[in-house]
């Protein structure tokens, strides 16, 4: 009989019922009794001082409650920065007071002035209107290069300048660095961006903050990835509440793909106002406010150069990256393009001298931080088109160049400070040869070719680095926080089991996966297991969710909990069956005594644990519940190798993908359905970012794709089926399920292997184009075909 | 949104009334207006729904021959009723958004907005169409005066649009990638007096005849008859999407492929 | 203020409404049916997707008093009489076609429009029917895929090429 429950099975999902019903509790569907409206009064300029604000008017409107202003927040903290970045002479970053609504000046078009609190939403907006404030505008900084030079108008007043950092990983004897490049056959540089991102979760961000006068306590409903971590922020840095008056609960939430791991304004917006107007306060986003304060994603310019030797081995790469950061620092966004972006340049390939440079500028635009994939997705990006270049200059198989470089043996240090405990990146290979068909391809392009159009193939590998990671390495690093995670096991007289996890999910389907191993591990029913997150006052204290390590962090907290409930209840049932703790054996749910037919069931066992009649008291406590927090060893190692095939329509630039295979090392898999619909997810925001997503500002700072009228959001009919395979496995070698987690891959692998084939069609058909800029939009493709 | 008075009056002559007063305003499909009003773009005092008023649905051809459709019929009608009788211009609608705004957005709202992207524009320029409002009947000609410019005096209402029926004809439409609305689109119509191009999403000044282009393929209607002619970049709009130069070529691309597709 | 009565899920909902009160608002905040969702404010996303009347339509983009009288479905109405999945909704779960569910109650309706305009779509129909509903998730395969499979069709070699 195929087996039905545990790890390796393809559960459909239990959450499923409620979402399909409309009976998902997102925060929006929160409503406090006796709630107030908050609306914010934002920016509309991208820089300027405030000379004054005048709320006079505003205050006399109907159904205002309170008007708030930078001065209401003078004594309060900022939001804090997660990660101090030390930059190449050792110095500490620039660190800018990043204000819940602004003081003295605005950096960004939807920087917060002033906050109307209202009976309702539609007179807190009436109320803002009324606002008057003088400002004088600033030039608005928008371009990197331009930010760095000597007099260029600075974001932060009190800053020496633009730059947050300027950074270098790898070796940093730079004559070493050029001795390489000297020493090379061969040497291919491109330089390109990484474009700025909107995350665009479907569901906008919303808080509403609580206040109980007689208990002194405050809750917070949040769109939150983290609701522990926004606790901890909150309270520390921000509002110096103590952590155990405040409960912050995120429910169901729409999607987050990073941008709501972070610590908002608003957020302790609401949770200051509920208690000053003593009134529970709603804030929810709309979209276009969206827009301006989620924190966005990438936007990177790069020069990568890599050299070959005579063999075409490569022997040096060189990155000189410029990285915005937006106005402010927002919760990781410093991490995000050194320590998630530097340390995977090495890639899947064993070049021996790599040297990463990073600059990170501060603009008069909205915050930067992760985006799904954080850093790595840029690493790839820049590697993997560097290298189908040098293929191409070369007139090499990108395939095979890419296999001669893999690094095949196992640990392996890099030479930007990982170590890659396990892969088989040719395993990953193979697997995508076959299933992408890449024999057939040539008869498919023919095809094409007889319809008028070009046809190009792309293939490239990724790898990244998940299940963020040991906490002591981290904290060297220059983060602020932990990165362990926890999990309770709470088992009930009746057998049942709670699970109580850090982890967050927002359509991971933690709630069924996470009991396929629990359930796997006792050999009960997956029924009996209930997964509670998203709520501090009922969750240990976990880290939550993105970086793809829910399973491989969290789930391995739950395995130790697990382990250790499992011991106590072994101990249980010796004492019931009289028999030695060691020679008790648990399977399918039945505690046995080993060589006996001895045996006790777990609800017997359960039961005992709670009517703790006939039970081993001197040695045990009663009770079955255990936490764990686990801290990993080092972080895992997804890695994989993706195609694509696109259609060129040469009269307009449209490109077509009519082919994506990704073939991905994710370990062990717990339920593959899931993974396959990561994986896809990830394919499809890979692809917008292709070919459709741009973020831009003007020259003075205006958001010009503000809404979905000009923010090209990937469609159903711009993305074709995708063939995933994840059967090349090696298991994680540190942590107890192997697994290394999915979440991140398909958005980190799928944009260069697009790329790759639009400039493979292009390149067909003789034009002498060596790269596009994301997004490959029509008139860019166009207009490189003109030259 | 600021709040308003809704009224839904049950025909033409109340819905006139309506609209006298100050700061009123004809409300449609509402799938323009309603986005602007959210924006608090528009501060209408009172929104006179035409969604009641029976006579302001409908496609039919009347007596001359032309096909005429009543301003509050909505884009889903459209492509089923005019199927028939006008295949381009049931396709053009077919393709409108999707299907949720075609079940609610109008034909009078569309050309009333005449945002510079929309698709019915060119339908109409190029059918060499007429408004028909409460007060009189406007030339295609005349009607279309630049970006959300049209000849509609304050308080004038669409009741109805009317096409020549071409004996062939046929919309190409590029997508805008994120809108979807035309980037460039190109409706062209052939009548035994000639060929009419109207384009849509291009210029600065909103829908236009390519003149040339209809003297070309008048004379032949085939897609070589353009290979003589450059369309220049003055006066296309530039924007996020493309370039005046990538407008340009997709006009000279998209004409020639809807003489192709033309039936 | 002026009140309406509409049909919502087969039951009658009344309430006092402004002007300005969007039908999206009124099943949320009045009826108290959360389930329609608001993903965007132009138009786009399609999360609020409900029938007015049959017809598919975005309860983000119409009044309140436009549906006076009128007869709405929302996705608290989809379920079989016993509370069951319907079908569309057993197919989206069988094929992993959601993942933070924020979408799917306008895919849901949006899926069960097109299936009634046209039994039996094709791959290219139903990616083309869904051009105004948004999914940030799923990267659409698995909601096409449900879709081809809650009409009937065979769907086991979607993507095996
Ligand atoms: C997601 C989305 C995609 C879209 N895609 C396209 C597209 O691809 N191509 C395209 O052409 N359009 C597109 N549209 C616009 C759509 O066609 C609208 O329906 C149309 O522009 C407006 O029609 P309406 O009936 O909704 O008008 P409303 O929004 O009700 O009104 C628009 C304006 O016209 C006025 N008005 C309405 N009716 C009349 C009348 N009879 N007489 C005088 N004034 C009147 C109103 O007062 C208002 O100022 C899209 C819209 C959306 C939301
Ligand atoms: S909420 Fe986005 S279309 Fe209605
Ligand atoms: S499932 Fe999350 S947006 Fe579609």
């Amino acid at each position: 009989m195929p087996k039905d429950f545990g790890i390796g099975v393809s559960q459909k999902r239990r959450e499923d019922v409620r979402f399909l019903k409309g009976a998902g509790n997102y925060t929006d569907d929160i409503n406090v009794v006796g709630q107030a409206f908050v609306h914010f009064l934002r920016s509309e300029v991208a820089h300027a001082t405030i000379n004054s604000i005048d709320t006079s008017a505003a205050s006399n409107m109907p159904g205002v409650v309170r008007i708030f202003t930078g001065a209401d927040f003078e004594g309060v903290g900022g939001l804090p920065c997660g990660w101090q970045v030390t930059d190449r002479n050792n110095e500490p970053m620039q660190e800018p007071p990043h204000p819940i609504l602004a003081q003295g000046k605005v950096r960004h078009v939807g920087d917060p002035i002033a906050a109307v609190v209202a009976d309702t939403y539609e007179q807190a907006r009436d109320a803002v209107e009324a606002i008057k404030i003088d400002l004088d505008e600033l030039p608005a900084v928008i371009d990197m290069a331009d930010a760095l030079t000597e007099n260029a108008v600075k974001v932060h007043d009190e800053l020496k300048s633009n730059l947050c950092y300027d950074w270098v990983l790898g070796e940093t004897d730079n004559e070493k660095v050029q001795a390489a490049f000297d020493n090379a056959e061969h040497i291919t540089t491109l330089e390109l961006t990484n474009q700025r991102l909107v995350a665009n979760p479907m569901e906008p961000r919303v808080a509403v903050g609580d206040y109980n006068q007689a208990t002194e306590e405050h809750t917070l409903f949040t769109t939150s990835q983290n609701p522990h971590v926004i606790r901890l922020l909150m309270c520390a840095f921000v509002l110096g509440l103590p952590e155990h008056k405040v409960r912050v609960v995120a429910p169901d939430v729409g999607g987050g793909f990073g941008t709501k791991i972070f610590h908002y304004a608003e957020e302790a917006f609401c949770t200051f106002a509920a208690k000053a107007c003593n009134r529970p306060v709603k804030w929810t986003s709309s979209r276009s406010e969206s827009f301006v304060t989620d924190a966005q994603g990438r936007d990177h310019v790069t020069k990568i150069e890599l050299a070959l030797d005579s063999e075409n081995n490569f022997t040096a790469i060189r990155t000189n990256t410029l990285a915005n950061l937006g106005a402010y620092l927002s919760t990781f966004s410093s991490s995000v393009p050194t320590w998630l972006h530097g340390t995977l340049m090495a890639g899947n390939y064993k070049t021996p001298v790599i040297q990463v440079n990073v600059k990170a500028v501060f603009t008069t635009t909205v915050p930067v931080d992760a985006y799904r994939g954080a850093g790595r997705p840029e690493a790839t990006f820049q590697l993997e088109r560097v290298i189908d270049k040098v293929a191409r200059e070369l007139k090499l198989d990108p395939v095979a160049l890419r296999r001669q470089n893999f690094i095949t043996e196992f640990p392996y240090d890099t030479p930007v400070a990982l170590t890659y405990d396990t892969g088989d990146y040719n395993g990953t290979m193979n697997k995508l040869e076959a299933a992408a068909d890449f024999d057939g391809f040539a008869q498919r392009r023919s095809d094409t070719e007889a319809n008028g159009k070009l046809r190009g193939l792309g293939v490239n590998c990724y790898i990244e680095a998940c299940g963020i990671a040991p906490s002591n390495i981290v904290g060297m690093l220059g983060a602020r926080a932990g990165l362990y995670d926890a999990a309770t096991v709470r088992v009930n007289a009746t057998g049942s089991i709670s699970v109580m996890v850090g982890a967050h999910s927002h359509g991971q389907g933690h709630e069924t996966v996470f009991p396929q191993v629990v359930a796997e591990m006792i050999g009960i029913d997956e029924s009996q297991i209930e997964i509670v997150h998203g709520d501090s006052s009922k969750i240990p204290f976990g880290m939550g969710t993105y970086g793809s390590r829910s399973i491989a962090v969290c789930g391995s907290a739950m395995v130790r909990a697990t382990e250790k409930v499992i011991n106590k209840a072994k101990k249980i049932a010796a004492h019931l069956m009289e028999a030695s703790d060691a020679d008790i054996e648990l399977k399918d749910g039945q505690f046995s005594v080993a060589g006996t037919d001895k045996s006790v069931a777990w609800g017997e066992v359960t039961l005992a644990a709670y009517v703790p009649h006939n039970f081993p008291l001197q040695d045990i406590e009663p009770g079955l519940e255990e936490t764990a927090f686990y801290d990993p060893a080092n972080f895992t190692f997804p890695a994989g190798a993706y195609a694509c095939e696109v259609e060129i329509d040469p009269d307009t630039g449209q490109v077509s993908i009519e082919r994506f295979c990704a073939a991905d090392d994710f370990g062990n898999i717990v339920n593959p359905m899931i993974v396959d619909g990561q994986v896809h997810g990830g394919i499809g925001q890979g692809i917008g970012q292709a070919l459709l997503e741009s973020c831009s500002y003007d020259k003075d700072g205006q958001l010009l794709s503000g809404s979905y009228m000009d923010y090209a959001m990937p469609r159903a009919d711009d993305v074709p089926f995708y063939a995933v395979d994840h059967s090349s496995q090696t298991p994680c070698t540190h942590n107890p399920l192997g697994v290394k987690g999915c979440g991140e891959a398909g958005a980190i692998g799928s944009p260069p292997a697009v790329v790759n084939a639009v400039i493979d069609a292009l390149q067909s058909a003789g034009h002498d184009v060596d790269h596009i800029d994301m997004p490959v939009s029509p008139s860019r493709v166009w207009a490189a075909m003109q030259s | 949104m600021y709040d308003f008075e809704f009224e839904k009056p049950s025909s033409i002559s109340d819905a006139i009334t309506l609209l006298s007063s100050e700061e009123a305003m004809p409300l449609s499909g509402g799938q323009t207006l309603i986005p602007a009003l959210k924006q608090r773009l528009n501060a209408p005092s009172k929104l006179v729904s035409l969604a009641g008023i029976p006579e302001l649905r409908g496609v039919s051809v009347n007596e001359g021959g032309m096909l005429e459709i009543k301003g509050a019929t909505t884009h889903a009608v459209i492509a089923k009723q005019a199927s028939s009788h006008y295949p381009a211009l049931s396709a053009l609608a077919s393709h409108i958004g999707d299907p949720a705004v075609r079940n609610r957005g109008t034909i009078g709202g569309s050309l009333a907005n005449n945002d510079p992207a929309a698709c019915y524009p060119a339908a109409v320029l190029a059918s060499n169409g007429k408004i028909i409002s409460n007060k009189r009947e406007i030339n295609s000609e005349d009607f279309f005066q630049g970006m959300f410019t049209t000849a509609l005096d304050e308080g004038e209402l669409i009741t109805a649009v009317q096409f020549e029926i071409p004996t062939v004809a046929n919309y190409q439409k590029f997508l805008q990638p994120a809108s979807r609305f035309a980037l460039t689109g190109v409706f062209v119509a052939k009548f035994d007096s000639g060929v009419r191009v109207a384009i849509t999403g291009a210029s600065e000044n909103g829908v236009f005849r390519w003149s040339e282009a209809e003297a070309l393929l008048s004379d032949n209607f085939s897609p070589s008859s353009l290979d003589v002619l450059t369309f220049s970049t003055d006066g296309l709009i530039s924007d996020l999407h493309g370039t005046p130069a990538y407008r340009a070529s997709l006009i000279k691309t998209l004409t020639k492929r809807a003489v192709i597709a033309a039936k | 203020m002026p009140k309406v009565n509409i049909t919502v899920n087969n039951n009658p909902a009344t309430g006092e409404v402004e002007g300005r009160t969007l039908l999206s608002t009124f099943l949320r905040d009045i009826v108290g049916l959360t389930g329609t969702h608001i993903g965007c404010d132009t138009s786009q996303c399609g999360a609020c997707v409900v029938h007015v009347n049959g017809d598919a339509i975005k309860a983000c983009t119409m009044f309140a008093l436009e549906a006076d009288g009128a007869t709405v479905d929302t996705i608290e109405g989809q379920a079989n009489a016993d509370g069951s999945l319907n079908v569309i909704q057993q197919a989206f779960q069988d094929h992993h076609a959601l993942q933070c569910g924020f979408c799917t109650p306008g895919m849901v309706m949006s899926a069960s429009a097109l299936l009634k305009e046209n039994p039996s779509p094709s791959e290219a129909e139903v990616r083309k029917y869904l051009e105004g509903n948004l999914c940030r998730c799923t990267g659409y395969h698995n909601i096409v895929k449900a879709i081809l499979a809650a009409s009937g069709q065979e769907v086991s070699a979607v993507a095996a090429e």
